[in-house]
C-alpha cells in the first residue's frame, strides 16, 4: 500500500489556492451524469450531499436515523472557530493554523490544518446567509468567546445549541434540495457493505432498517460522512447508534485505517453514576470560561464543597498551568483530573470527579447573568444529577468523546480506495493527536461545504470508470453476504445479551487503552479481545428477525464491529511508543509526569492495511513535515 | 444522589408493524434506581427480555441528552411524561415513586404512522421543511457574516424559535394532531432574520400547504402543544404562523424550492 498524501506544492499560504486552480473541472452539463452516494448526513454528510446536488450531480443520501436532522453533529453545545479576527485580539489565518497544529500534538499534517483555517473564514458566512441564528451583541455584530485552549475569542455560538443550529443550516440546505427532486434521501438505512469494482468503490449495501430489505446502489463515487467510534467505550459522550461498521467495512475492502488509538477524552462530562448508565453526558467546555475548577487538598476529604474551606482548596489547572488555567486544552485537563482522582481526592460517589465551581462567577457577575450565559446547561445538570449547580459546585469527570483517527484520506479527502471518499470525523486528517474545542464543527462542514464538493470533481475527471448498475454480480454477491451474516446473528439464540458484550469491551478499552495506558495493559487487552468476539459469535442472543425493524440486531451488527476494531485501536496504542495528546503511554513521561513525545521516532500517522480475517494488518507510515510550525514541546504553563 | 431502588409496573404498547394490531402488555420493572433516566429503566427491562430470547421493546432514541429530538414516548397520557421541559431521556426515574404504575404509548397521529411498538415514522416533518424551511442560498460566495447586522433582540427571538428539536410531542399531545408549533417555530426563526425576508411568502405557502398535505389538523388553542414542548417553544410562534399565512394570502401562491434546484 502507497501513501500518497498529495500535498500541493508551494508555500503553504497558496497551496489549497494552487491545488484549486490545477484540478480538473467538470462541466456542468456533464455533472449531472455523475452519481455520488452520501452515507450519514451530519454537518459533514448534510453540507457535502446539499453542495454536490447544487452543483448538478446526481446525489443519494443515507442515514440511519429516522430524519436526517439527527445526527450526532446535533449534540455538540459550545461553537464553532473561525479566524475572522472580528474582537482585534491578534487571530489570524495563521494563527489558527498554528494553534491546531500545536494543539494536535504535531500529529497532524499542515496542508490539511492551514485549509482549515483558511475555510473556516468562509464556513461562518456560509451558515449566516442560511440562517443560522449566531449569537449577536446589541449592536448586531456576531459575538465571540473563548473556549478551551484558545487565548483569542474566535469561537461563533448559537447559545448552548451551536451543533444543532449549524446541523439545522446544513439540514435545511439538504432538505432544499431534497424538494427539488435533485437529491434522494434515505432515512432508516444503515450501510452495512462497501461494493468495489475494478478496485474502485462503486457502491453500497444497506439494510432498511424498517423492513429489513437488504438493498445495493450503485454510484460514480462513495463518500463516508458517518463519524467517530467512541462507542467502542460504550459508555462515551456519542449518541447510541453512533458506530464503526461503515468505516470499518471499507478498512476490510482496503482503506487504511489511520490512527486508531486517537480517542479524545473531554474533561468536562458528567460522572458516572451507576452500572446501568447508558452514556455520558457532556458539558459544554464554554463552562470553563468562567467555571473555577478544584478539588480539596486533603486525599480522602468527603466534607461537602461549602464546608471546604478556599485555602484547603486545590486548585490545580491554575496551579499547574497558570497561563492557560481552566482553559487548558481537552487533553491536559483531562489527564489533570484523572491524577488529582488516582490521588484519592476526588469528589462524589466512588471519587471520580472533580469540582467545576461557579460560586466566584455568581458573586462577580451576578447569578443573572451566568444564567444568560449558561441557563440550559445548567437545567441540563440539574436535570441529570438531582443537584442545583448555583448553590452547589458541579461534578465533572473525563469522558470519550471524539475520535480523531478514521480513514486515512490524502489532501483531496479520498482514501486509499479510489472514489472512496471519507469526510468529518470519519476520516483522520485535521485534528492530529488531540482535538482543540469548536474545531469538529469546523472541519466538518470544511469538508462538506469547501473541500469535497472542488476535489471530487477532479476524481471524475480523472478516474474514468465504465457505468455500473447494481446487476453487476459484484452487487448480488455482496447483498447474499450481508444476508448471510443478519442471518448468521439471528440464528446464534445464545444466553447473552448484545448489551452485556459492548459493556464488557468498552470496560477493558477505558481501562487498557484509555486516558492512560501500559505495554503490558494493552497486550492483554490484545489476548482478551478475540476471546470476547469469540465468545460473542457462539452465545450472543439476538431476538426477533430480520425481516422488519429489529434494534437488537442493529445493535449486535455495530457491536460485533467494535470487537473486531478494538483489537486494532489496542494494537495501534501498543505500536506508539511515546505520551502524546490525551494518549498518556505511562513509560514515556517527563520526571514532573508530564508527556513525553517522541519525535525522532512517531512524527507520523500509521495507517493499518487489513490483511484477512486471522492475519496482524500491517503498519504503514506517512511521515509528517512541520516546515510552518516548528516541532516544539507543548507547554500551557 | 439518591439510594435505594424501586419496582414500577408497567403498562406498554407492543405493536409488531404498521399493519397488525397493537395491544398493551404488563412488565414489571426491578432495581430501577432514581439515578436511572427513563430510557436507562427501559434498557434494563429490554436486557431481561433479550436474555429470555423475548423480543425487547422497540424505542426511538439516540443522543440522550435530551438533544436529538429522536425519544418519544407517551408516558401516563403525557408526551415526554411528567417533567416540563424535558425530553424522555432526559426524564429520570427520580420523578416517579415505588410501586407506581406506568403506562408507555407512541406518539399518536394519523401523520405518524406506528412504525412497531413505541416507534413512529415522522417523516411527515421533513417534508414540510422540504417545501420552504430554508433560505435558498448556495454554498460559497456569501457575504461577510457582519455585513447584514441582526439587532441581539432580532436574533434571540430567531433563536427561541430554532430551538425546536423536532421531537413531535406537540402533534402527539395536540387534539387536532397540529403540527403548528413545529411548523410555527421553523417560520418564526426566518421571519426574525433579514435572510428570511425574501422567501417569506413562499415559505408559508410550501409550508402549510404540505402540513395540511401530511395530514396534521389546525389549531383550536388548546395549547397542549406548549405545555409538552421539551424545548418550551413558546405559542407565539403560532400566532407568527398565522400572521405570515395571512400576509401570504393576499400575496398570492408561490411555492418554495418549486423553480430552484440544479
Amino acid at each position: 500500500m502507497k501513501l500518497d498524501s498529495k500535498i500541493p506544492s508551494g508555500p503553504i499560504e497558496k497551496k489549497w489556492d494552487n491545488h484549486r486552480f490545477e484540478m480538473k473541472l467538470v462541466n456542468p452539463a456533464n455533472k449531472r451524469k455523475y452519481r455520488v452516494i452520501v452515507v450519514g448526513s451530519g454537518l459533514a454528510g448534510a453540507s457535502a450531499a446539499a453542495t454536490l446536488s447544487e452543483l448538478g450531480y446526481e446525489v443519494d443520501c443515507f442515514c440511519f436515523q429516522d430524519s436526517p436532522r439527527r445526527a450526532h453533529s446535533i449534540a455538540a453545545q459550545g461553537g464553532i472557530n473561525a479566524a475572522k479576527n472580528y474582537q482585534n485580539d491578534g487571530d489570524s489565518i495563521h494563527r489558527l493554523f498554528y494553534d491546531t497544529v500545536k494543539g494536535g500534538d504535531f500529529r497532524s499534517r499542515e496542508a490539511n490544518v492551514y485549509r482549515l483555517a483558511q475555510v473556516s473564514v468562509n464556513i461562518i458566512d456560509q451558515c449566516v446567509a442560511q440562517g443560522v441564528p449566531f449569537a449577536r451583541e446589541y449592536g448586531g455584530t456576531l459575538a465571540n468567546r473563548s473556549f478551551g485552549g484558545a487565548q483569542v475569542s474566535r469561537t461563533f455560538y448559537a447559545r448552548g445549541q451551536t451543533g444543532q443550529q449549524l446541523l439545522l443550516g446544513a439540514y435545511s440546505a439538504l432538505e432544499k434540495q431534497i424538494g427539488a427532486g435533485a437529491v434522494r434521501m434515505f432515512a432508516r438505512h444503515e450501510m452495512l457493505e462497501l461494493v468495489l469494482i475494478d478496485g474502485h468503490a462503486r457502491g453500497i449495501v444497506t439494510r432498511d432498517l424498517q423492513t429489513g430489505a437488504i438493498e445495493a446502489w450503485a454510484a460514480d463515487a462513495v463518500v463516508l460522512a458517518t463519524g467517530g467510534y467512541s462507542n467502542a467505550f460504550f459508555l462515551s459522550t456519542n449518541a447510541t447508534g453512533c458506530n464503526v461498521t461503515a468505516t470499518w467495512r471499507a478498512f476490510k475492502k482496503g482503506a487504511a485505517f489511520a490512527n486508531p488509538c486517537y480517542t479524545q477524552i473531554h474533561p468536562t462530562c458528567i460522572p458516572v453514576h451507576g452500572e446501568h448508565q447508558s452514556k455520558l453526558t457532556l458539558m459544554s467546555e464554554s463552562l470553563r470560561n468562567d467555571g473555577r475548577i478544584w478539588v480539596p487538598k486533603k486525599a480522602g476529604d468527603s466534607r461537602a464543597p461549602g464546608q471546604i474551606p478556599h485555602d484547603e482548596r486545590d486548585y490545580y489547572l491554575e496551579r499547574k498551568y497558570p497561563s492557560f488555567g481552566n482553559l487548558s486544552p481537552r487533553d491536559i485537563s483531562s489527564r489533570a483530573a484523572k491524577q488529582v482522582c488516582d490521588e484519592g481526592r476526588g469528589v462524589g460517589p466512588g471519587g471520580q470527579g472533580v469540582y467545576l465551581d461557579f460560586a466566584d462567577a455568581i458573586q462577580r457577575l451576578g447569578e443573572d447573568v451566568v444564567r444568560d450565559r449558561y441557563g440550559n446547561l445548567f437545567q441540563m445538570y440539574e436535570q441529570i444529577t438531582g443537584e442545583n449547580p448555583y448553590r452547589l459546585p458541579m461534578r465533572i469527570y473525563p469522558a470519550p468523546h471524539y475520535t480523531m483517527g478514521g480513514l486515512w484520506v490524502d489532501y483531496n479527502l479520498m482514501s486509499t480506495i479510489p472514489g472512496l471518499h471519507v469526510v468529518g470525523e470519519a476520516n483522520f486528517s485535521d485534528h492530529g493527536a488531540n482535538r482543540l474545542g469548536a474545531s469538529a464543527l469546523m472541519q466538518g462542514l470544511a469538508d462538506g461545504y469547501f473541500v469535497l464538493p472542488y476535489t471530487i470533481g477532479d476524481y471524475f475527471a480523472n478516474a474514468k470508470q465504465p457505468k455500473v448498475t447494481t446487476d453487476h454480480p459484484e452487487f448480488k454477491r455482496t447483498i447474499e453476504e450481508v444476508g448471510g451474516r443478519v442471518k448468521r446473528l439471528l440464528s446464534i439464540k445464545g444466553k447473552r445479551t448484545v448489551n452485556s458484550y459492548h459493556r464488557e469491551l468498552g470496560r477493558l478499552l477505558w481501562e487498557k487503552c484509555g486516558m492512560a495506558r501500559n505495554a503490558q495493559g494493552l497486550k492483554e487487552a490484545l489476548v482478551r479481545i478475540p476471546e470476547i468476539r469469540a465468545e460473542f459469535w457462539e452465545n450472543v442472543s439476538v431476538t426477533g428477525e430480520g425481516g422488519d425493524l429489529n434494534q437488537a440486531l442493529e445493535r449486535a451488527g455495530r457491536v460485533a464491529d467494535f470487537l473486531e476494531f478494538g483489537e486494532l485501536m489496542v494494537r495501534d496504542a501498543l505500536e506508539r511508543e511515546e505520551s502524546c495528546g490525551g494518549h498518556f503511554r505511562e513509560e514515556y513521561q517527563t520526571a514532573d509526569g508530564e508527556a513525553l513525545r517522541n519525535d525522532d521516532k512517531f512524527a507520523h500517522v500509521a495507517a493499518w492495511e487489513y490483511q484477512g480475517p486471522d492475519k496482524a494488518p500491517i503498519r504503514h507510515k506517512e511521515s509528517l513535515e512541520f516546515e510552518n510550525v516548528h516541532l516544539a514541546t507543548r507547554s500551557y504553563k | 444522589m439518591s439510594a435505594g431502588t424501586m419496582k414500577l409496573k408497567l403498562r406498554v404498547w407492543r405493536q409488531k408493524n404498521g399493519n397488525t394490531p397493537g395491544k398493551m402488555i404488563d412488565y414489571l420493572a426491578e432495581d430501577v434506581s432514581p439515578d436511572m433516566s427513563f430510557l436507562e429503566m427501559l434498557d434494563v427491562v429490554n436486557e431481561k427480555l433479550e436474555a429470555k430470547g423475548d423480543e425487547p421493546i422497540a424505542f426511538d432514541h439516540d443522543c440522550r441528552e435530551g438533544i436529538c429530538g429522536t425519544c418519544s414516548l407517551v408516558i401516563d397520557g403525557q408526551a415526554h411524561g411528567p417533567i416540563p421541559g424535558v425530553t424522555t431521556c432526559q426524564l429520570h426515574m427520580r420523578s416517579f415513586r415505588d410501586g407506581q404504575e406506568v403506562t408507555i404509548e407512541p406518539f399518536r397521529a394519523a401523520a405518524f404512522p406506528v412504525v412497531k411498538d413505541l416507534v413512529v415514522n415522522r417523516g411527515a416533518f421533513d417534508k414540510v421543511v422540504a417545501a420552504g424551511g430554508f433560505v435558498s442560498v448556495r454554498t460559497g460566495g456569501t457575504p461577510d457574516g457582519n455585513a447584514i447586522p441582526i439587532s441581539k433582540e432580532e436574533a434571540d427571538l430567531s433563536m427561541d424559535a430554532a430551538a425546536c428539536i423536532g421531537c413531535g410531542a406537540c402533534v402527539a399531545a395536540c387534539p387536532n394532531a397540529s403540527a403548528m408549533l413545529f411548523v410555527g417555530a421553523q417560520i418564526s426563526k426566518y421571519k426574525h432574520l433579514p435572510q428570511g425576508q425574501v422567501e417569506r411568502t413562499s415559505r408559508a405557502n410550501g409550508m402549510i400547504a404540505e402540513m395540511d398535505a401530511q395530514g396534521f389538523g389546525n389549531c383550536t388553542n388548546h395549547r397542549e402543544c406548549e405545555a409538552v414542548c421539551p424545548k418550551e417553544i413558546p405559542i407565539r410562534v403560532i400566532a407568527e404562523l398565522n400572521r405570515e399565512f395571512i400576509r401570504a394570502k393576499s400575496k398570492g401562491k408561490r411555492v418554495a424550492g418549486k423553480s430552484d434546484g440544479a
